[in-house]
């Protein structure tokens, strides 16, 4: 039923296969075929940029004030490519293979060899923008080293590398708004999705400024609207990230896949107290030369400089020698929470851990440390008002990305045809584990090198007879919109939604964080259920929705959460076995790490709204090229 | 702490506007000024009240979303810092905090302290890029660049576009925030072919946006969150001298 339209041959040429197979849409016609995307990130950014160059008719969307403001400009450490660059054994295969072990085998292979491959003209169109990574002497690029690899194949532009690629991507969308080929509508919020003929043929939008509600239709509809992360109340994810565009396109019958699988980040800095509203991440780069520790002695409190060599537990370099601190992202967070549970945090709360640089500063110098880190350095210690070159950082894990989302075929086409779901709103690459700087690779290869040709074959397949805004489904849908947004402008309550969504967070991160068992989510989903159920009993939006009422945007992505939560909680207690992120405590090795179940449960979990009960579709994972194997970074 | 708050309130474009005086205790020293700003909100809306609307998103000093002239100071009275990054602690108990929006013609007010900076977005679409196409790219190592001409690029392209340049200068100059995208893409030779007509079409940009001209007061550079540096529109006016020269 769910088909992933793999394409045929051998790995290395499924992608040229595909490319040549697919129908082509003459440039002369591209005029007359509009795309909306939704979202300006790095997926939405290169995507549109793209298809305007070919000619297409695009218009583009964002809730932010700038397609440059997108969460993407926060990445800091770097971005993935098999350039091979250091002569250090790295290949396409390799980048293939080391993503699809780091994900635990819960992704789709053909997927993640077109990543290594698009991976080389990634950089090379980077490059080419502008975008100005770091370099080495001779002027040629620098590389180094992430987590869940042993070769350096990242690039990065300091600590900014978000930033410097999300700049590049923006600087193309804005030079096809200054030719007239986009039409940009910022402060834009996307509410519906509308489905015409089974097809998705528009969308309903709120101007954030107006509060005029907008209809607009198009022969295809592209969601990079990001990830979900934000359901947890607190994350390192920017304030506004929210999952209303693809929980909307889930309520319109679009598939929700594997939406458990959560990335909880091992250094971000720890909660301070009840009055925090986010979690800082301290990158993953920093473990290529901080040391993870923690007091030998349980309840120790001396400060972190008066402990002795020999009385600290550098746990990573202890348990996984062969990778050390640089193991992946699910590796590292569960081992500083065991560290944790068994009393030997450090700081106020005592849940935190250290990341030493004493040893890089000993080696390498204050300047050269401060060249790599220095921003990262300073938003430490501005947050936190401790200099890290002197002692060392407490980090704690948070929730930083998902790897679930809408499900899409090997085309990022869902299950809806004309829909394209693109960068961390899918679910496609990551399988059960992100590893580090791949996201940017993943949201660029989608944007820049898969949606243009997979729109053109979308286009150039189908008839699409022409459409307007005034076809009753359009009418219908904007209908919804309009009256949930009374609902929660007439609701009569006295508390934000921000109240009710810190109340969720703290669910989840209980419940559905990073461990997981039965009775827990049992009662996760009984918690969620009445915490709904509260929301809608004590919602007040004042002012009202003709004007800037960021009250009401918030009180619309909290109720969408609200939602979202228990079908986490569902997949999470359906999937009875651990795999990469997804830690179910009943389902762990002698030692503490993840038991797969491949006999049960190597597939993608993809959710059916139905109103009641969410109808689950599992789509088979085959494994022929890497062979499934308990993973081991010792 | 407690604190005395003065916030700028305005219903939309067209009203006047006018200081409202917000009495907080409770605050501690470990919050940050926005989430200072988020308490007083779920306290606003518990009384009925309209929130405060200011931008923000990443609050990490990255997206630029964050503005506030706080005591008249953009981004607040530390160097280096944006809104998002100030903490309480770096004010005392009994403290008045008067809080503002961006003050610039070309970035009119939307709603109380959340201003429109789009014409931003038109300067960059005017010049601020290099044209090539998706799939147009050569080997990315066949391109050299010498380590210090691409940190420089890197210091100027660290401008997150929050205006806080424009809201500084007696002027509302945007010269900081132009000058720092052309000295990013001058200091590369990927940005030599389009050299001299970018420089022009972006400064023609910025003159139509309505922003003033720089009388090298150098009050932006102070207040960048960035700390883009002065040198940028030296280089700025010396390239807008060679494209008019050509
Ligand atoms: C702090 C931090 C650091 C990171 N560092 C790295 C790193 O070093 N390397 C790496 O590979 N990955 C990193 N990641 C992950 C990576 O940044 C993200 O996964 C990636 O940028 C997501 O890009 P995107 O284009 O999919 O979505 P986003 O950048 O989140 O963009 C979403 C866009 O959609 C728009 N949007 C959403 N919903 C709507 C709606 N309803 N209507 C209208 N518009 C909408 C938004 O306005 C925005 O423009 C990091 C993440 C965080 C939080
Ligand atoms: S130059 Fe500085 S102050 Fe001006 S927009 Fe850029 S970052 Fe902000
Ligand atoms: S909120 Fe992003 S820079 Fe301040």
């Amino acid at each position: 039923m769910l088909d992933s339209k793999i394409p045929s041959g051998s790995i290395e040429s499924k992608w040229d296969n595909r490319k040549f197979e697919n129908k082509l849409v003459n440039p002369a016609n591209r005029r007359k075929h509009s795309v909306i995307v939704v979202g300006t990130g790095l997926a939405g950014g290169a995507a549109a940029a793209s298809l305007a160059e070919m000619g297409y008719n695009v218009k583009v969307f964002t809730y932010h004030e700038s397609p440059r403001r997108a969460h993407s400009i926060a990445a800091q450490g770097g971005i993935n490519a098999a350039k091979s660059y250091q002569n250090d054994g790295d290949s396409v295969k390799r980048l293939f293979y080391d993503t699809i072990k780091g994900g635990d085998f819960r992704a789709r292979e053909a997927n993640v060899y077109r990543l290594a491959q698009v991976s080389l003209n990634i950089i090379d169109q980077c490059v080419a923008q502008g975008v100005p990574f770091a370099r080495e002497y001779g002027g040629t690029l620098s590389n180094r080293s992430f987590g869940g690899a042993q070769v350096s194949r990242t690039f990065y532009a300091r600590g900014q590398t978000g930033q410097q690629l999300l700049l590049g991507a923006y600087s193309a969308l804005m030079r096809q708004v200054g030719e007239k080929a986009i039409e940009l509508f910022p402060r834009h919020e996307m509410l519906d999705l509308v489905v015409v003929d089974g097809k998705a043929r528009g969308i309903i939008t709120r101007d954030l400024v107006s509060g005029e509600i907008s209809s607009y239709s198009a022969d295809a509809v592209i969601l990079a609207t990001g990830g979900y992360g934000n359901v947890f109340y607190l994350s390192t994810n920017a304030k506004a990230s929210n999952c209303t565009a693809a929980w909307r396109a889930y309520k319109r019958g679009a598939y929700m896949a594997n939406p458990c699988y959560t990335q909880i980040h091992p250094t971000c800095i720890p909660v301070s107290g009840e009055h925090q509203s986010k979690l800082t991440l301290m990158s993953e780069s920093l473990r290529n030369d901080g040391r993870v520790w923690v007091p030998k002695k349980q309840g120790d409190t001396r400060r972190p400089n008066e402990i002795p060599e020999d009385e600290r537990d550098y746990f990573l370099e202890r348990i996984y020698p062969a990778f050390g601190n640089l193991v992946p992202r699910d590796v590292a967070s569960r081992a500083a929470k065991r560290m944790c549970d068994e009393g030997k945090g450090v700081g106020e709360s005592k849940l935190a851990v250290y990341l030493d640089f004493k040893t890089a500063i000993e080696r390498l110098g204050e300047k050269e440390v401060s060249e790599k880190y220095g921003n990262l350095f300073q938003m430490y210690d501005k947050i936190t008002d401790e200099n890290p070159y002197k002692i060392p950082m407490r980090i704690y894990p948070a929730v930083h990305y998902v790897m679930g989302g809408l499900w899409v075929d090997y085309n990022l086409m869902s299950n809806i045809p004309g829909l394209f779901v693109l960068g961390e709103a899918n679910f496609s690459d990551h399988g059960a584990n992100r590893l580090g700087a791949s996201a940017l690779m993943q949201g660029l290869a989608d944007g820049y090198f898969i949606a243009p040709y997979s729109i053109g074959n979308y286009i150039g397949g189908e008839k699409l007879p022409k459409l307007d805004t005034s076809h009753d489904v359009f009418k219908a849908t904007r209908n919804d919109v309009d009256l949930r947004i009374q609902k929660m402008m007439s609701n009569k309550g006295n508390q934000s939604a921000d109240a009710l969504h810190r109340k969720l967070g703290k669910i989840m991160w209980d419940k559905c964080g990073m461990s997981r068992d039965e009775a827990g989510l049992k009662q996760g989903i009984s918690d969620i259920k009445n915490t709904r159920e509260e929301f809608w009993n004590v919602l007040k939006v004042p002012g009202n929705s003709k004007d800037l009422n960021s009250e009401l945007e918030k009180a619309g992505r909290v109720a969408d959460f609200m939602e979202l939560a228990e079908l986490m909680c569902v997949d999470a207690l359906e999937r009875k076995e651990s795999c990469g992120g997804h830690f179910r405590e009943e389902m762990q090795t002698p030692e503490g790490e993840t038991l797969r179940d491949d006999k049960n449960f190597s597939h993608v979990a993809a959710w059916e709204f139905t109103g009641g009960n969410p109808k689950l579709h599992k789509e088979p994972l085959q494994f022929d090229v890497v062979h499934q194997a308990q993973r081991n970074y010792k | 702490m407690k604190l005395n708050l003065k916030i700028w309130r305005q219903k939309g474009p067209n009203d006047s506007g006018k200081l409202v005086d917000y009495p907080v205790d409770d605050v501690s020293p470990d919050m940050s000024f926005l989430e200072m700003l988020d308490i007083l909100n779920l306290k606003l809306v518990h009384d009925g009240v309209e929130a405060i609307e200011f931008d923000h998103d990443c609050r990490e000093g990255i997206c630029g979303s964050c503005s506030l002239n706080i005591n008249g100071n953009p981004h607040g009275p530390d160097t280096g810092t944006a809104t998002c990054q100030l903490h309480m602690r770096r004010f005392k108990d009994g403290d008045t905090i008067v809080v503002e929006p961006w003050r610039a013609k070309a970035f009119p007010i939307i709603k109380d302290l959340t201003t429109d900076r789009k014409a931003f977005d038109r300067i960059i679409a005017a010049g601020g890029f290099v044209s090539v196409n998706t799939g147009n790219a050569v080997e990315a190592n066949a391109i050299l660049i010498p380590k210090h001409n691409s940190e420089k690029a890197m210091d100027a392209a660290a401008c997150i576009g929050c205006g806080a340049c424009v809201a500084s200068c007696k002027n509302s100059s945007a010269m900081l925030f132009v000058s720092a995208k052309v000295a990013h893409l001058a200091y590369l030779p990927q940005g030599n072919p389009e050299r001299k007509m970018r420089v022009r079409n972006m400064v023609a940009q910025m003159d139509e946006e309505g922003f003033g001209s720089c009388s090298n007061t150098g009050a932006c550079e102070a207040a960048c969150p960035k700390e883009i540096k002065l040198e940028n529109i030296a280089m700025l006016n010396r390239e807008m001298l060679k494209a008019l020269c050509d």
